[in-house]
């Protein structure tokens, strides 16, 4: 993982908009996040993956395939798989597959397709700049948001066991806008391109999604939560986990949380919490977790594997 | 179900939700006072539709919880 040094805190964002530490972490969870000052997000991510690679002790020309996913590239093209392949130095494929905060998961799943046809190593990233694609002014968004990277090495073996993907197109509860151009023909709509939610929706649909994702994936594998070690989520409010767990019946502590010092990242999320869980020996070979994320599309999605 | 009983119920779904005694949540008292947001609101939406089998649109706008309690009497 990669997360930049710059830490704002909520009474650094109460400066900017009417807000307060009290209410964000009440209401979001969230004491600090890390903003990019000078990082860009392919920097973000190229550091992510140099880590993971090191960690794994595999060198870059290893590898069969680099997956990116972000919804706060620095360019639409090329992608930022394409720019963490370049800064690495490797020649293999790479590309981006695109469904906003549960990206991770689908690019696991689509690593798993490769693997089916005989690759052998596979770099996973996610890597977000939220903060130039929020609105500085909406205090509804701005608080909850947070910049960083994940990434991952995939190896070929049989520790990915089962997977749940769903998704319900719309625009409607999430949406963040392009870049409106300057076409002196457009007569459309011209929104401003910055993250736009449906606070309520956003919750209901969430929450629905966690708790039967995982109670599903539990039930299918006749597994019960005692056979996990860790439920990992997306890291996008403290209350939509919160509620998900009564309603689910999956108590806080098999959720690992870092919201309180990252913020929402987006794609990043998921692999930033298991690059920390990893890396203070919270896991272990052997132990069974679940990966839980939620976004724009709608795309909801849970796996269950082995570590 | 009368509408003291729906009270009843909903008081129930509040106070655990925002660590309350239901004793405290009147036909009268409002949102605000409790501390509930638009996010609480959803929450206990949600938790309606499980105890009472039917969705309530919640965005309109709740003031009381009497008001939340003629919204469910109305489906009833």
């Amino acid at each position: 993982m990669y997360v930049p040094e710059k830490v704002v805190t909520n009474d650094d964002l109460a400066q900017l908009v009417d807000t307060n530490d009290e209410w964000i972490q009440k209401r979001v969870g969230i004491k600090e996040r890390r903003i990019a000052v000078t990082e860009t997000t392919a920097d973000m991510g190229y550091e992510a993956a140099k880590a993971a690679l090191d960690n794994a002790g595999i060198s870059p020309d290893e590898l069969d395939l680099i997956l990116g996913a972000t919804v706060s590239g620095d360019d639409i093209s090329p992608s930022l798989a394409c720019m963490v392949q370049n800064k690495l130095g490797a020649t293999c494929l790479a590309y981006d597959v695109n469904a906003a905060c549960s990206a991770f998961l689908f690019l696991l799943e689509t690593a798993a397709g490769y693997f089916a046809r005989g690759a052998k190593n596979v770099l996973v990233v996610g890597a977000e700049r939220m903060s130039r694609i929020v609105d500085w002014s909406d205090r509804g968004t701005c608080v909850i948001f947070g910049d960083g990277a994940g990434a991952c090495v995939l190896s070929a073996g049989d520790n990915y066991h089962d997977s749940i993907f769903t998704v319900r197109g719309g625009d409607d509860v999430i949406k963040i806008p392009a870049a409106p151009g300057k076409s002196p023909f457009w007569q459309g709509e011209t929104p401003e391109p910055f993250v736009r939610m449906n606070g309520q929706e956003t919750f209901k649909y969430a929450v629905t999604a966690i708790a039967n994702d995982v109670n599903a994936l539990l039930e299918r594998n006749n597994l019960t939560l005692d056979d996990i070690r860790w439920i990992v989520p997306h890291q996008a409010n403290y209350r939509i986990i919160e509620s998900a767990s009564k309603r689910g019946g999956i108590p806080m502590e098999k959720f690992y949380l870092n919201i309180d010092r990252f913020g929402n990242t987006s794609s990043a999320s998921v692999p930033i919490a298991l690059d920390e869980l990893n890396r203070a020996g919270k896991l272990d070979r052997g132990d069974k977790i679940i990966l839980t994320a939620f976004g724009g599309g709608l795309a909801n999605a849970a796996c269950l594997l082995t570590w | 179900m009368t509408n003291e009983m729906i009270l009843e119920k909903l008081a129930a779904i509040i106070a655990e939700k925002i660590d309350s005694d239901p004793a405290d949540i009147k036909a009268e008292t409002t949102f605000e006072e409790l501390g509930v947001d638009s996010l609480d609101i959803t929450d206990i939406a949600m938790s309606i539709e499980d105890e009472f089998g039917f969705e309530v649109e919640v965005d309109q706008k709740l003031v009381t919880v009497g008001d939340l309690v003629a919204l469910v009497a109305a489906h009833e």
